[in-house]
């Protein structure tokens, strides 16, 4: 586990070994506690949800399908989104937040390129060679823009603190949401509609799948297989980690540092080219405003997966949309099933002398693991139950609140950063 | 009593002159009736020949128009961000208004830079003390979302202005129709929009007695006017014997509703109704035909939908749209504009159609406005304008049997002028959005 420096993730990194000094700390206390709870919370919801679902309550398996598949198609779009801001992180450090408006400016010229499509006849009489033109019109104007704002907008400031560029990127961000705006009117425009051969669902291992959905998933896994292959194998992307490393040293070993960020930000602006048209056949509308929200997510993915970190960026992407669309069904939903209060006397008593049996052993994992349990079988005698009304409205707060409790328990995030390791702020 | 007493209180906190407005408009509507019948008769006859000097200004204040000046005017609507759709038709709405209105008395009529409301509270808030500190500003037409009337109308009104809002429609900012004031209303706030109450007791009422259902379902989004439409829905179909099984929101931004339908679809609702905006409304209708167990849900949406980006989405087909009634045919604005007059210009001068349908909302509030204005305002011998903000409110209080696009405009002592007809339309083929907007199944209108 990489070594951080601020006091509060030290702890963090060091607890689970047995050489904690037992000074009482609040910060400590306080991580303690939210682990404990996270754990309730979590295992509550987890049995609550088994319950409902015996009790018959729940959700049809039906339904359970259905949520896992539209939370990999929107995971896959996030990680495709989170790939750029994770490269760029990577090689200059700081968070590019325009990466999100970079995907929308695609997305609405590739709207106006399947408008006339649509108009001239061909999207329906050849959708295949429609959506490749779709395709390259959309991933040339990301990759277009993300290099016209890395010129105009942090090229100037590459000297300039991290903060400054940081700063810039929300300025830009802002700028091209307005300008387009201005430019195309603020109303949503909606993509025309993908034949029935493609949208009608097929049936794969079981599961009733649209083939749109099918296609979003495929071209994602196939963009991003073949970015890490960039990465890893060509000479480029050789250059671009070893620029990720260290800008100085690979200047030095003749890697024209300038035209590698370059690099970076056109491939991350084609990744989010490929997103935008992935959009276009799932969502199907897009508006100025349409990239600000999932260049959060997508940003959210990355620092789950491990900022600066391909593999993690994916990854990332595809847990939260998971998270998304399971988490409110599974977690909270779960919450309204009552513990039976035989099960609760059965979880306290188990509760206790794991505490007990943890403390003895000196492992402190044991230990939270039990006091989680106590909770919930006081929860379950007490017979307290919590609805919560508006479940799906909070899909968002269980993903960010995923990604803190992915950071209290690694703070690099699950694949920890890599991309590049020079020093953090 | 109460409410007299209660406007008393409101009045006295936010400036002592204002207690004998207030306390008049809580009277009896007889009296309302009589005063301000004689004080627009005296508005009147002091019109009719310039006057050497300056009449005292009455207790609000009064603006004087420099000889040469404009009239200023301002528009305070959700320009920015993703309500703009809503907000930058309601502008050109004013725009094309105060150019069919052409001067009053000799002077052009600006509405100077537009203001943002931001759909927000905050944004309310900051161009609310803007337009207070500008003592030219006669009036102002906004806000486009309930939230930043909430702010702007008490900073608005506490200076002597009015706010006449073409698409605000909670009903805390006017009354509950029941005759007690609504705890966000200020003196001085007018709209053109209906009350969401109408609305949620049209959709109850069709649902239930139309359509014969009985178990529903209702999405939010969070936003103060989709969750009180909402609300007020569920109120009143409870109120004639429905259930709501499932009442849930999603967030503004969201894409995939596939979690909220899973949810919607567990309680089998025989309705959904979501008076929502684009483009989650989009998401909702394009992704409820994946969902099993919801193939058979009726969908209403509601006016927030009414537009054509909505409208033309192939799976918008078979969805009813609660909302003002748009069925404006040869109605005529005051000064003679009809619905297809303004839509001609609005293509001619901006190359689009509106993309929300408060347009006529907004024109009509223009010219109420511009008209008031037009009755109170005296011409000085010097060439300058003479308006008495009390005057000017006391004018719009009176207005009856107004015409305007979008039916004829009457105010009530809260302010509530619009013409309040509910209807729920019947949306067959995307390919011809018009007529599915015209389409009306089903009419309430509950002032007749």
């Amino acid at each position: 586990m990489p070594a951080f420096c601020f006091t509060a993730t030290q702890m963090t990194t060091t607890a689970a070994t047995p050489t904690r000094t037992f000074k009482f700390s609040w910060t400590d206390s306080f991580l303690w506690a939210m682990r404990v709870m996270a754990i309730f919370v979590i295992l509550w919801g987890f049995i609550g949800a088994i319950g409902l679902g015996l009790e018959g309550n729940g959700l049809s398996a039906e339904a359970w399908k259905q949520l896992i598949v539209s939370g990999v198609a929107q995971g896959s779009m996030y990680g495709l989104l989170a790939l750029g801001y994770s490269m760029v992180y990577g090689v200059l450090g700081f968070i590019n937040f325009a990466h999100g408006e970079v995907f929308m400016v695609g997305a609405m010229v590739g709207f106006f390129a399947a408008d006339a499509l649509f108009e001239a006849g061909l999207w329906e009489a050849n959708f295949i060679l429609s959506i490749l033109i779709v395709l390259l019109v959309a991933m040339f104007t990301s990759t277009f823009t993300a290099v016209l704002i890395e010129k105009i907008a942090y090229q100037p400031l590459r000297n300039a603190p991290r903060l400054i560029p940081l700063i810039t990127s929300i300025g830009i961000s802002f700028f091209i949401q307005n300008a387009v705006q201005l430019l195309v009117g603020p109303a949503v425009k909606t993509y025309p509609a993908p034949p029935s051969w493609l949208s009608d669902p097929v049936n794969i291992f079981g599961l009733q799948i649209s083939g749109t959905i099918l296609l979003v998933v495929f071209l994602s896994a196939v963009s991003m297989v073949g970015l890490w292959l960039f990465v890893e194998r060509s000479a480029t992307g050789r250059a671009m980690r070893a620029v990720a490393e260290d800008k100085e040293i690979a200047a030095l070993m003749g890697i024209n540092v300038d035209k590698v960020i370059v690099m970076t930000f056109a491939v991350g602006g084609a990744m989010a080219g490929v997103a935008a048209l992935l959009w276009a056949l799932m969502f199907r509308s897009v508006s100025f405003i349409t990239g600000f929200l999932p260049g959060i997510k997508a940003f959210t993915a990355a620092v789950l997966g491990g900022i600066g970190n391909i593999v993690g960026a994916m990854v990332g992407g595809l847990l939260l949309g998971l998270f998304e669309s399971l988490g409110p069904n599974i977690i909270l939903r779960g919450l309204s099933w009552q513990i039976p209060l035989a099960l609760g006397i059965v979880l306290l008593a188990a509760g206790i002398a794991t505490v007990v049996g943890g403390r003895t052993m000196k492992r402190n994992g044991i230990v939270v693991l039990g006091a989680a349990a106590i909770i919930m079988g006081l929860t379950g005698i007490a017979g307290i139950t919590i609805v919560i009304p508006g479940l799906s409205q909070l899909k968002d707060v269980v993903g960010f609140t995923a990604l803190v409790l992915v950071l209290i328990f690694r703070p690099a995030g699950l694949f920890g950063e890599q991309l590049g390791r020079e020093d953090r702020a | 009593m109460t409410m007299a007493l209660m406007l008393v209180v409101a009045a006295c906190s936010s400036s002592e002159s204002e207690e004998t407005t207030t306390t008049v408009a809580a009277a009896t509507e007889t009296t309302v009736a009589a005063a301000t019948e004689t004080t627009v008769a005296a508005a009147t006859e002091t019109t009719q020949a310039p006057t050497e000097t300056a009449p005292e200004a009455g207790e609000l204040g009064a603006v004087t128009v420099a000889p040469g000046e404009n009239i200023q005017i301002r528009s305070l609507q959700a320009i920015s961000g993703d309500v703009a759709f809503l907000g930058v038709p309601n502008l050109r709405g004013t725009e094309l208004a105060v150019v069919d209105y052409g001067p009053i008395k000799g002077h052009e009529v600006s509405i100077g830079t537009p203001l943002d409301d931001l759909c927000s509270s905050e944004g309310g808030q900051a161009a609310g003390q803007t337009i207070a500190s500008d003592e030219q500003v006669v009036g102002t037409i906004g806000t486009s979302c309930s939230g930043a009337a909430t702010a702007a109308s008490p900073l608005i009104s506490a200076t002597g202005g009015v706010l006449i809002s073409p698409s605000n429609t909670s009903p805390a900012l006017t009354s509950d129709l029941e005759g007690n004031v609504g705890e966000n209303y200020s003196p001085g706030y007018y709209r053109t929009a209906h009350n969401d109450l109408f609305q949620g007791q049209a959709v109850a009422d069709f649902v239930f007695s139309e359509l014969g259902l009985t178990t529903a379902a209702a999405i939010h989004d969070g936003d103060p006017y989709t969750n009180g439409l909402a609300t007020a829905f569920k109120n009143a179909f409870e109120e004639l014997g429905g259930e709501v099984v499932v009442f849930t929101a999603v967030n503004k931004g969201d894409t995939d509703m596939t979690g909220v339908l899973t949810e919607v679809a567990a309680g089998s609702p025989e309705i959904l109704y979501y008076p929502i905006f684009m483009p989650e409304g989009g998401f909702i209708a394009q992704q409820a035909g994946g969902i099993a167990g919801l193939e058979d849900t009726v969908m209403i949406a509601a006016d927030g939908l009414l537009t054509d980006n909505f409208m033309e989405l192939p799976e918008s087909a078979g969805t009813y749209f609660s909302g003002p009634n748009l069925d404006y045919g040869t109605n005529a604005s005051e000064i003679g504009t009809t619905a297809a007059d303004f839509l001609a210009a609005y293509e001619a001068e901006y190359g689009e159609t509106p993309s929300a349908a408060f347009w006529a909302h907004s024109y009509d509030a223009t010219v109420l406005l511009l008209s008031a204005i037009d009755a109170v305002a005296v011409e000085l011998d010097d060439g300058s304008l003479f308006i008495d903000r009390k005057l000017l409110r006391e004018a719009l209080d009176a207005t009856s049997g107004f015409g305007g696009i979008i039916g004829t405009l009457s105010c009530d002592e809260f302010g509530d002028c619009g013409a309040q007809r509910i209807s729920v339309v019947f949306h067959e083929d995307p390919s011809d959005v018009e007529t599915g907007k015209q389409n009306i199944v089903f009419e309430y209108s509950p002032i007749g």
